[in-house]
């Protein structure tokens, strides 16, 4: 392998058939090119299709209600189904061993909020404590709700990171009063939030609170949960769709909704489309894969071709070789050596100009599907270790037929 | 050096077997120079074949230097080549994009030298044959009688026990045929077993001994007067 003739070999019929060399060199040099690209979109496609998901939990399940749209059992369509505490009891009641976070919420859209002389309209949220894993919050600073909070109806807030920078700029909003609806708060939390600004423009206070200052009683407006997720993703799956449908069917029957009234009871399960979206993303993946490795095959064949006629080429030479000692290991590894190193260098001249070229646009593609296409550490390991095995392979079916060679025939003028 | 046996070899072509050689019995003693001589088809190619191990006889025995040559897989043969046997082909064989001492020291590659001991041994035979000037050049930049002594210090590079050369002298005009000739007889005062297969006279008269060969048997096999072809040149 680090042998000085060796090599000075490998060059010699490089710089003998430079053209040749050069057109298997592209072959594979595209193949591994295009694949990287591939796998660089397919990687910002999967950023991005995570990136819609990861506003919340990705095992939430959201039960809303709304207005009847069919009349049933004698009551008129129209009428607005509300959700109260004890639902929300019942449900945890009852599933107890199926759920991990839940909270009940009792959202204000609009909600005026003022510091000092910086006054916006945010979205003002009751929850309980459990909503910062629902809705997927990590706190910037201070704490979330807590139960205490809840039980004492305190009049305490946490911001979404835009709402503080925009009432507190750069000022340090913890421990600061803030007024809603003219309601003195305490800001006792700062969170931020993978969905970004829109996410990110919430502010939470005690359902008990909420439900105090907007005359609620125990009314709530809607149910969040996230399912268990111990055992494997798909029974988790399973688990999220038989929740969806029993509590759906439960609520309907209690507040005597038409079992297929999709608007006053809405149960939904993030999970589900999850799946679907990641089975589609692993699709796209593998569909990715299978033409960058068809590509780089129909290099590989390239190769192997242009070895065979190497080998042929050098037929005599190769006889003089095994008639002066050479031994048929000595040969195979002669010709394999020379193509792993054509793949090779023609390979990661692929694969740095594909990762370049990825370098350069990633920036600029921010779409909602497609963030930042790129190459990871680990792929581009696959890649060079694919590249090597395309180029062995590449080699064997010539290297084989060269040690195969007869001295007798090679030498026998013609 | 070599004994050989009621060797026979035939060759398949086709539907019909074609029996080359018909039972071969010879010997050569150590420092022997010896040619075989004979029509194309005679069977003298097919011998050195053997005799060089890049064939196998059908029937009948081969032992050279005390080691019996039979079933040989190619890593074997291989070995044996290098260690027993240097070639001198009609048409040199040499690798053309290897500088001249390059090419000498091919077989010492093989037989897994180091670098610099393998270049030294290679130069050392190189000036045996007189071309220690042109050791940089490669194979083109020779005239054909260069070339063949280029691919005679191969031969020698690797102290082989015998040396095999088929029509040395074919390629090459009178004149350079007899320098050549009087660089393998000066090999073989040395001590050297030399085979020479041959279809001229002239060449076979410069050795010491001529065996004929027929449709595949040995007709004549005598010691002649050896005729110093320096006294040609």
């Amino acid at each position: 392998m680090f042998d000085v003739e060796r090599w000075q070999e490998i060059f010699e019929t490089i710089r003998m058939n430079k053209l040749r060399t050069f057109l298997t060199g592209l072959s594979v040099a595209s193949g591994i090119f295009i694949l990287v690209i591939l796998l660089g979109f397919s990687t910002g496609l999967q950023k991005g299709i995570r990136s819609q998901f990861e506003r919340d939990a990705t095992n939430r399940i959201s039960v809303r209600t709304g207005v009847t749209t069919k009349g049933y059992k004698g009551q008129n369509p129209g009428r607005r189904i509300h959700l109260h505490l004890d639902d929300y009891q019942d449900v945890g009641r009852k599933y107890d061993q199926d759920l991990e976070y839940r909270s009940p919420t009792y959202p204000i859209w609009g909600g005026q909020i003022t510091y000092k002389n910086q006054t916006g309209n945010y979205r003002v949220e009751g929850a309980y404590p459990d909503q910062q894993y629902i809705e997927n919050e990590s706190m910037v600073s201070g704490r979330f709700l807590n139960n205490t909070d809840v039980s004492g109806v305190e009049k305490v807030v946490v911001l979404g990171n835009k709402v503080k920078n925009d009432l507190f700029k750069k000022e340090n909003a913890l421990g600061q009063m803030v007024s809603i609806f003219g309601i003195n708060f305490k800001v006792v939390g700062t969170y931020s939030d993978p969905g970004g600004d829109r996410e990110e423009s919430r502010v939470f206070i005690p359902l008990s609170t909420a439900q105090r200052a907007f005359n609620a009683g125990d009314t709530i407006r809607s149910m969040a949960y996230t399912v268990m997720m111990d055992g494997n993703f798909d029974k988790a799956v399973e688990r999220s769709a038989a929740l969806v449908t029993h509590i759906e069917k439960e609520l309907k029957s209690k507040y005597n909704v038409a079992p297929d009234d999709r608007s006053a009871v809405r149960v939904y399960g993030t999970l589900e489309e999850a799946k679907k979206i990641y089975t589609l993303n692993d699709t796209i993946r593998a569909v990715f894969w299978f033409v960058g490795i068809g590509t780089i095959i129909a290099g590989v064949v390239g190769v192997s071709n242009i070895m065979l006629i190497i080998v042929k080429e050098r037929t005599k030479e190769i006889g003089v070789r095994k008639a002066v000692g050479a031994t048929p290991a000595s040969i195979i590894g002669m010709v394999l050596q020379e193509s792993i190193f054509i793949t090779s260098i023609a390979g990661f001249l692929g694969l740095f100009l594909g990762v370049g070229l990825l370098q350069l646009i990633s920036p600029m593609v921010n779409s909602d599907f497609i963030k930042f296409p790129q190459v990871d550490f680990e792929t581009s390991i696959i890649t060079v270790v694919i590249l090597i095995v395309a180029g062995a392979v590449a080699g064997f079916i010539p290297a084989n037929r060269a040690a195969h060679i007869k001295p007798i025939d090679a030498l026998r003028d013609e | 050096m070599i004994q050989i046996e009621d060797l026979h070899k035939s060759y398949q072509m086709g539907k019909n077997s074609l029996h080359v050689l018909k039972g071969i019995n010879f010997n050569v003693a150590e420092g022997e120079l010896v040619s075989i001589m004979g029509s194309s088809g005679s069977g003298k190619s097919t011998l050195l074949n053997i005799l060089g191990m890049l064939d196998e006889a059908d029937e009948g025995s081969y032992t050279l230097d005390n080691v019996r040559i039979k079933n040989l897989n190619e890593k074997i043969a291989a070995r044996y080549r290098n260690k027993f046997l240097g070639f001198i082909f009609q048409s040199f064989n040499l690798i053309n994009y290897k500088s001249a001492i390059d090419n000498v020291a091919m077989p010492l590659y093989y037989q897994g030298m180091k670098r610099n001991e393998r270049m030294d041994k290679a130069m050392h035979y190189l000036e045996k044959v007189g071309l220690g000037p042109w050791s940089d050049h490669r194979p083109s930049e020779l005239s054909g009688g260069q070339k063949q002594r280029v691919a005679i210090a191969r031969a020698l590079a690797s102290d082989p026990k015998v040396l095999l050369a088929d029509e040395p002298t074919g390629a090459l005009d009178t004149k350079t045929s007899y320098e050549v000739m009087d660089l393998i007889q000066g090999i073989n005062d040395e001590g050297k077993t030399i085979l020479v297969v041959t279809h001229e006279e002239d060449i076979a008269h410069m050795t010491k001994r001529i065996v004929n060969l027929k449709d595949g048997v040995i007709i004549d096999d005598s010691r002649v007067e050896q005729v110093r072809a320096l006294d040609h040149v």
